[in-house]
């Protein structure tokens, strides 16, 4: 599938600058750590998404660039805390993707 | 005192922080780097933790901890970067009038820690490295006894 056939707002995920941005858009900090910042290859991305975009839209996106939110879920915190995958997402918020944390017994 | 720190941690100051003229007891707990973990040896550890949001969610496991023991003080310190083996990742300080609950709240710190501050270790060996974390762990345990 070429990247022209996706939405406008995931093609930042896939490397390709948005021509526009729309009123009906939010831009959401999405912050990485440990394996998921390794496996993306940064610790910072801005994602842009529809306006009213939940959790679980996010992990959508974010999948196409780093599988392992699927297949080494951990948990997602929106600006400091936990939240469930039907968290609606708001302009500016920072939506952080938390692996498994640091074990020991 | 909830705090995410990148140096030495120090745990005599740390009893200072929780000690009132009221405890009789004063638990300090120390996490430290082990040489031996699931049949490797271990170099060296490293910790990175999201440190705005660990301090809240220590400080929130402080807040728990007060709703079920009657403990005067907690405290809760844990470090990132390099650590090598024997030096100490996380210290917890908990005082109380009496030794029990300070016991089953120092206890009870470190395991809710593990379960939701967002830090994680990485162990380095001479050959490779492992993000570690609870799944993972249990994974590779799993992978190990399959013969994988």
């Amino acid at each position: 599938m070429a990247p022209t056939q996706f939405p406008r707002w995931i093609s930042p995920i896939l490397g390709v600058v948005p021509e526009t941005t729309s009123q009906s858009q939010i831009c959401v900090r999405v912050r990485l750590f440990a394996s998921y910042r390794e496996a993306a290859g940064t610790a910072r991305l801005e994602v842009p998404l529809p306006s009213g975009a939940r959790v679980g839209d996010l992990v959508d996106v974010l999948a196409v660039r780093l599988p392992a939110v699927r297949t080494a879920p951990g948990m997602v915190a929106v600006n400091h805390s936990y939240v469930g995958a039907d968290f609606t997402l708001h302009d500016g918020d920072e939506a952080a993707f938390i692996p498994p944390v640091s074990g020991g017994r | 005192m909830f705090k995410v720190v990148d140096g030495p941690i120090d745990d005599i100051a740390l009893e200072d922080v929780v000690r009132t003229e009221a405890d009789g007891a004063v638990i300090v707990f120390r996490g430290v780097a082990r040489r031996y973990s699931r049949g490797r040896d271990v170099v060296h550890l490293e910790y990175e933790a999201y440190p705005e949001m660990a301090e809240k969610v220590m400080a929130q496991i402080g807040d728990e901890i007060k709703g079920r023991w009657p403990v005067s003080g907690v405290a809760i310190v844990h470090r990132t970067g390099v650590l090598q083996i024997g030096q100490a990742s996380v210290a917890i300080a908990v005082s109380a009038p009496h030794r029990g609950e300070a016991f089953e709240a120092a206890q009870y710190a470190i395991d809710r820690l593990k379960q939701v501050v967002p830090i994680w270790k990485k162990e380095v060996w001479s050959d490779g490295s492992q993000w570690i974390g609870w799944e993972h762990e249990a994974h590779a345990q799993e992978s190990r006894a399959a013969g994988q």
